[in-house]
């Protein structure tokens, strides 16, 4: 069944709409991530404008992690105060990534440099995680226990100063590192016009050693907040938010998300680190693939507006 | 003296390259002057359809080398063409050409190749086929059209040929007797909204014989354009609306899948 998009200005598919939705839900329920990643390709790839893509897609996310956020919620298993300490240092980032968004766009280099930061980003990130969370099921298998998280153990992060306590996570770190992921969140966000979920949960597992239980929850917090005010300011500014679109993902994402949510409830934590580390890095080779191969279409061509 | 006023107006016709003082008439009509982009909107097309009425014996007798040429224009965009070029061994977009109010569709409908229906000069005067349009770029701090062969300028046409956006069809006009002619108009799905101008011409000899003009508008309506309407007239409560929506839909879901 076909539905005239009012915004994006084309017929597209309703039942593939819906099952994109549904299969980014998923993925992002279970992981805690936005999905933006996957989702702002997919879209551009059944032919609607990035404009259009990238500013719809943020309210998929918004609904999608709103449901999850919602879920952990219940469980107790979201800290609100890291959330928004996080959201303090990303506003800051996505006001300086806007800037040199402007300024590259201004030197003609963007697409470049938004193509080698996903290559580069992606691919890191998905070898790092990987790495670290065959190395932790190896060590299980080898009947090693992994060394539990004493109150004991201090890295150079621990050492800064600004301490805060964290009491639903049960840390007690520097706002510092705190306020600068936040800081590369909302700067990586507003230049590669992604969420940064998958970001988001290895560096606050990593540098901030935020217990499993509360790192998918708070990231689902910070990513309906960022996501939700990202539609407002779409629509408000470019007028390119298609909220039929919108909707049809929505509904596909949030239940998608519910049962995501369960899937990675019932699956061991590294084993879940492996997996979205394979995806990331899946998705950051394509990404290198395409930038590599020659493309067979060297043109492309991109309506500005009326004149 | 009929003769000879007509002979001297086709003399001065010849000079002027258009007939003013014709001796055929033109009559035509589209099926619809709007089309309604709804809901439920997946492309269509319409048919444009007329007669040529010869008023003179003499016009009579050329009726069977009629050749008629239909260009339908759509609303004005600016669209950039990009390059991609490979720079330290990544492809990526380097150059680009911006075309300035180029017709975000155009249609070009005849009953025979183009370059037979008149001559290359009268063809550019008028406009008629791709090579004969002005797609003017920007260039500098000016805007022109470049030389026919810009490979920016055949590949934009070969992707708006691709959307289905701009055609060149030599078989789309259909003459059902001499002087009775029609030619659907393909609109594809992804068809811009707005404003369409039709210019119908007649050809005999390599000279115009006449010229009809007609329009219509592609529109949306109803719900397309109650949205529409909404996010531009009012986009920060339509953001407001959808961020709403995502965050109700998001908390519908998590109350209904709820375990306990």
């Amino acid at each position: 069944m076909q539905i005239y998009l009012p915004i994006a200005e084309l017929p597209v598919n309703i039942f593939l709409v819906l099952a994109m939705g549904l299969a980014i839900g998923f993925i992002s329920g279970m992981f805690g991530i936005g999905g933006g990643f996957l989702m702002t390709p997919l879209l551009i790839f059944i032919g609607i404008a990035p404009a259009v893509a990238v500013a719809s897609v943020a309210s998929h996310i918004a609904a999608s992690s709103c449901s999850g956020a919602l879920n952990y919620w219940r469980r107790n298993a979201v800290d609100l105060a890291l959330a928004l300490m996080l959201l303090a240092g990303g506003i800051l980032g996505t006001a300086v990534g806007v800037w040199l968004f402007t300024m590259l766009r201004a030197l003609g280099q963007l697409d470049l440099t938004i193509g080698v930061s996903y290559v580069v980003l992606l691919t890191s990130v998905g070898a790092l995680m990987i790495n670290e969370s065959v190395r932790a099921i190896v060590r299980q298998q080898q009947g090693l226990v992994a060394a539990p998280r004493r109150g004991g153990t201090h890295t150079w992060v621990h050492g800064l100063p600004l301490k805060m306590r964290f009491k639903r996570s049960k840390i007690y770190v520097s706002a510092i590192p705190v306020w600068l992921i936040g800081f590369v969140i909302g700067f990586v966000g507003a230049i590669m016009g992604i969420g940064g979920g998958f970001l988001l949960v290895p560096m606050l597992i990593y540098f901030l050693r935020v217990p499993t239980a509360t790192v998918i929850g708070t990231s689902m917090v910070l990513t309906l907040i960022t996501m939700a005010s990202a539609t407002v300011m779409h629509a408000a500014t470019n007028q390119l938010v298609d909220a039929v679109l919108a909707l049809i993902l929505m509904i596909g994402g949030v239940v998608g998300a519910q049962f995501g949510t369960r899937a990675g409830q019932n699956m061991r934590g590294e084993r879940l680190r492996l997996l979205l580390g394979l995806l990331v890095l899946a998705v950051g080779l394509r990404f290198a693939y395409q930038l590599v191969i020659q493309p067979e279409d060297l043109y492309s061509i991109r309506m500005l507006g009326g004149a | 003296m009929r003769r000879l006023a007509i002979a001297l107006a086709a003399a001065a016709a010849l000079a002027a390259g258009t007939l003013q003082a014709s001796a055929e008439r033109l009559i035509t009509s589209i099926s619809r002057h709007q089309v309604l982009v709804s809901s439920n909107f997946t492309g269509t097309s319409i048919v444009l359809f007329g007669t040529i009425e010869p008023d003179t014996p003499t016009a009579r007798r050329r009726a069977a080398t009629y050749n008629l040429v239909a260009v339908v224009s759509g609303p004005k965009q600016t669209t950039v063409t990009r390059r991609k070029e490979r720079v330290l061994g990544i492809w990526t977009n380097a150059d680009s050409r911006t075309f300035v109010g180029v017709p975000s569709y155009l249609a070009v409908l005849a009953n025979r190749a183009i370059p037979d229906i008149a001559s290359a000069d009268l063809l550019r005067r008028l406009q008629i086929g791709f090579d004969n349009t002005v797609l003017p770029q920007q260039i500098g701090a000016d805007v022109g059209d470049v030389a026919r062969d810009d490979p920016f300028r055949a590949n934009f046409i070969r992707l708006k040929r691709q959307q289905g956006l701009y055609m060149e069809v030599t078989n789309g006009v259909t003459f059902l007797t001499p002087t009775v002619f029609r030619a659907g108009i393909p609109l594809p799905a992804g068809t811009p909204v707005g404003n369409y101008d039709v210019t119908v011409r007649v050809f005999a000899d390599g000279n115009q014989l006449a010229q009809a003009n007609s329009a219509f508008e592609v529109v949306k309506v109803g719900f397309e354009q109650f949205i529409a309407g909404a996010a531009h007239d009012y986009g920060l409560l339509y953001g407001i609306a959808t961020a709403i929506m995502a965050i109700f839909t998001g908390w519908l879901a998590s109350v209904m899948f709820r375990k306990d």
